[in-house]
């Protein structure tokens, strides 16, 4: 993943649901459309919990990635 | 033409720590996926929003066999002088553990995202509470304003 492609990068590492969800919604209001989020947590529901918000919200998922029980994900703010 | 936003709409009924944090975890998750999210605080459920208490809500642990105890422990011993105060410490630092934020800090994330926020009100007059009581930003209201709400969401939850 191509981490150098983002605006803005947010370590969630440590937080449980829901402050993933919460916190990666409050960077993307910071971001103006076409800009890119990176964002890294270790929550496992963010799996499936960061993809639902994106979808409901209308922004893109342009690739989450695992390693070392780190998730990382990178976002497109559509709207 | 936009969109019309998402409903939902809960109850919240019960005053205890555990029970406090369902509607406020869903409410503030709801909000970040923008749907529109009302809370009618009723019953003991007041107590969430209630200046003087939501610091200091407690987890009784009688009558829950689910509350879990590093020492095999008949439920009934849950009556002993100090036992709600041993429950609400352990459940506190299983909380910490995992990073959640307190009610306070969650109950102000969601007013702050702009969940709408009632308290009953003869749940009030039953206990002699007035809005000055609640924490800022709590309306107050009744059953109607609530089914008002409720009738246009898709979620309805009743905690």
């Amino acid at each position: 993943m191509d981490k150098s492609k983002a605006n803005l990068a947010v370590d969630l590492k440590g937080l449980a649901c829901p402050m993933p969800v919460l916190k990666t919604k409050k960077a993307l209001d910071s971001l103006q459309p076409g800009q890119v989020l990176f964002v890294e947590v270790t929550d496992k529901g963010s799996k499936a919990d960061i993809p639902a918000m994106l979808r409901r919200t209308g922004n893109e998922l342009v690739e989450m990635d695992e390693k070392d029980n780190v998730f990382s994900f990178l976002i497109k703010k559509v709207k | 033409m936009e969109e019309k936003k998402k409903r939902m709409a809960i109850i919240a009924s019960k005053g205890t720590l555990d029970m406090a944090y369902p509607p406020l975890i869903l409410a503030s998750t709801a909000v970040a996926m923008d749907v529109e999210v009302e809370i009618f605080f009723t019953l003991y459920g007041v107590d969430i929003v209630n200046k003087k208490k939501y610091h200091s809500l407690q987890v009784a642990p009688i009558a829950n066999p689910a509350m879990p105890s590093p020492v095999p422990f008949p439920n009934i011993l849950g009556v002993l002088p100090g036992m709600t105060g041993m429950a609400t410490m352990m459940m506190k630092g299983m909380i910490k553990k995992i990073n959640w934020p307190t009610i306070p800090e969650l109950l102000h994330v969601c007013l702050e995202s702009g969940v709408k926020m009632i308290a009953c009100t003869p749940t009030l007059e039953m206990t002699g509470l007035s809005k000055e009581d609640l924490v800022e930003g709590v309306e107050v209201a009744g059953a109607a304003e609530f089914l008002d709400f409720a009738l246009d969401a898709n979620i309805s939850l009743f905690v």
